[in-house]
């Protein structure tokens, strides 16, 4: 027995102990995430939610799985059928994917047990790159799966998504270009390090609130969540891409979607909010036993109230119209993480303090918001009446 | 709209504290059905029944207004003549079937019938599992009435141990116009086979020329 386990590499078994961690704690808790959406859906609307299976409807995933799994699987007979049944697999396939340099607990720290590794693949110098490279092709699923289905509705929705996350890829790298100059490194983990020890203060939410911000939307948009939902927005698309998928394929779908919006959060959580940092409790130096279970709850805490947060502005904010959500990117977050990017740019060039890009972020914020708010007061005041657009369309 | 306004987070701040609010003082509106029934209002329109009358027999006389009445066509009458014992009517409903799934429940049944022999009551969950199920005949609506006679939602709508309004047709009073009717309205000089007799306008035909 020891002899086979000689020939058997120490990596090999923490990685995959850290895969099958990862993949199965992430489809456990996706669906109990749809549950508390439900839920909160419900709460925010004075209805009560799925509460008929078990107490408080606390089994209501298991019948949600296995509906998935009974229901009849349907494809349609025009539809392009190796596409068809390829998209939901890229589509989920491609967002798990980037989850494998997201590290999702405290990684380097002392007291871990040897065969516990909270990222799959540890010390990826291009993380960042990587993650923003594999999740855009998550738009390949969509787009296959709108086209292969031969149905107008899928092909619009399919458009649309395909249009919106080129958009908003932009803005999604320009806003974190920043943290790698900052930090002059593209590994997240050597991101969060920094943070960690550094400090509170040292938070990256600190130093680019603006990039924050714009890394926030633009990933909400990414992940098609619902201010930004064009993609299957219901009143126009009936369902959108997913509009013929039925069963276990449309799962796999919002598997995808889920999937996105929790590694979107790890990401805000690890760049902006100090991963499993946190003053006097979670700190490099806390070197009481257990303390990497107390960072890895840090790091899940952060991470479970930027999902509720997206989860809240879902029925916050009300979907944007398609030429709104193009201004938003092109003429507003790309724009801004330009400037941001100059910012960061000058003040490291020219060795300024770097506590200036707190206010320099701000300005820029503003300076946008005049802007923008001085045209919109010229169009409104130029607007021509009724009266005039009337004399002009009878002559 | 101002500078601060037009940023649009303040619009997002709000929309949060309203939408935090509804988590937090969580007041559900949503009615538990299965447990907690509905409370309908007294004029709800459900399942019919037919009424028994105070010797247990069916109180309808067949006389088809119900099915003339009915907009839907789903009812379907076929009359004989009463038994010798009943001596109160001529005729009785050999068979009354009348198509749950076909009617509207818009109750004019109810409103037709002379004898208030057809109601309509607070049943509101009619299930079944086949269409001949719920075609519902003479026994069923009658059984429909022994069930519901004592329900508080459903109290009798008619007057016990009469047959009904036209009943005692030749007792009732006359009724007046809802609206008043003078000597030079069309109405009153027309040549109707009932002659209205009000106190305000006590004999109209009798003297055509000064109406005029």
């Amino acid at each position: 027995m020891d002899k086979i386990l000689e020939y058997i590499p120490e990596d090999l078994v923490v990685t995959l102990i850290a895969i099958v961690a990862a993949v199965g704690a992430m489809l456990g808790v996706i669906s109990y995430l749809i549950l508390l959406e439900r839920k909160l859906s419900a709460w925010m609307q004075d209805r009560r939610g799925p509460n008929r299976v078990g107490p408080m409807g606390i089994f209501q995933p298991f019948a949600d799985g296995a509906k998935f799994l009974l229901k009849e699987d349907v494809i349609p007979a025009n539809a392009d059928k190796v596409l068809f049944l390829a998209a939901p697999g890229i589509g989920l396939l491609t967002t798990m994917l980037a989850f494998a340099v997201v590290p999702y607990g405290p990684v380097g720290v002392e007291g871990v047990p040897w065969f516990l590794r909270f990222i799959i693949a540890p010390n990826v110098d291009i993380g960042i790159v990587f993650i923003f490279a594999v999740t855009s092709l998550s738009v390949y699923g969509v787009i296959l799966g709108g086209w292969a289905s031969n149905n107008k509705y899928s092909a619009l929705g399919a458009l649309r998504a395909s249009a919106q996350v080129i958009s908003y890829e932009i803005p999604l790298g320009m806003s974190v270009l920043g943290i790698a100059l900052l930090g002059s490194t593209l590994n997240i983990q050597e991101i969060l390090t920094q943070q960690a020890t550094g400090g509170f203060w040292n938070w990256y939410f600190w130093t680019q609130p603006l990039a924050c911000l714009i890394f926030f939307t633009s990933a909400m948009a990414e992940a098609n969540r619902l201010p930004f939902d064009l993609s299957e927005c219901e009143q126009e698309l009936v369902g959108g891409f997913h509009t013929e998928y039925s069963s276990m394929k449309f799962a796999l779908f919002f598997l995808g979607e889920y999937t996105h919006v929790i590694t979107t959060s790890f990401l805000t959580v690890i760049l902006f909010f100090g991963g499993w940092h946190f003053p006097w409790i979670a700190t490099p130096e806390s070197t009481y036993v257990g303390a990497w279970i107390v960072m890895l709850l840090v790091l899940l805490t952060k991470v479970f109230m930027v999902i509720v947060l997206i989860m809240l502005l879902r029925w916050t904010i009300p979907r944007f119209r398609f030429d709104q959500l193009m201004n938003l990117s092109w003429k507003a977050l790309i724009p801004l993480s330009l400037a941001n990017m100059l910012a960061v740019m000058t003040v490291l060039q020219f060795g300024w303090d770097r506590w200036l890009l707190g206010p320099i972020s701000i300005g820029l914020f503003v300076i946008a918001g005049v802007i923008s708010v001085g045209f919109k007061r010229a169009e409104i005041r130029h607007r021509p009446s009724a009266v005039e657009l009337s004399h002009h369309l009878v002559t | 709209m101002g500078f601060w306004e037009m940023t649009f987070l303040p619009a997002i701040v709000d929309g949060l504290k309203t939408t935090i609010k509804h988590v937090t003082n969580y007041q559900p509106v949503t009615q538990q059905y299965p447990e907690e029934k509905p409370v309908l209002p007294l004029h709800y329109r459900g399942v019919h029944r037919l009424n028994r009358d105070e010797k247990g027999r069916v109180k309808c006389v067949a006389c088809m207004l119900c099915a003339t009445a009915c907009p839907a066509d789903c009812i379907s009458i076929e009359a004989a003549a009463a038994p010798p014992d009943w001596p109160d009517r001529d005729k009785f409903p050999a068979t009354f079937v009348l198509d749950e799934l076909r009617c509207i429940y818009c109750g004019m049944c109810e409103e037709a019938c002379p004898v208030d022999a057809i109601e309509l009551t607070h049943i509101y969950d009619l299930t079944g599992e086949s269409r001949a199920e719920l075609m519902y005949d003479r026994e069923k609506l009658l059984a429909v009435y022994d069930e519901t006679k004592d329900d508080p939602r459903d109290p009798l709508r008619t007057r016990r141990g009469k047959l009904g309004p036209a009943a005692d047709f030749g007792t009732l009073p006359t009724l007046a116009p809802a609206t008043q009717v003078t000597p030079g309205d069309r109405s009153a000089q027309a040549t109707a086979p009932g002659t209205i007799h009000t106190y305000n306008n006590p004999r109209p035909f009798d003297d055509p020329g000064a109406a005029r």
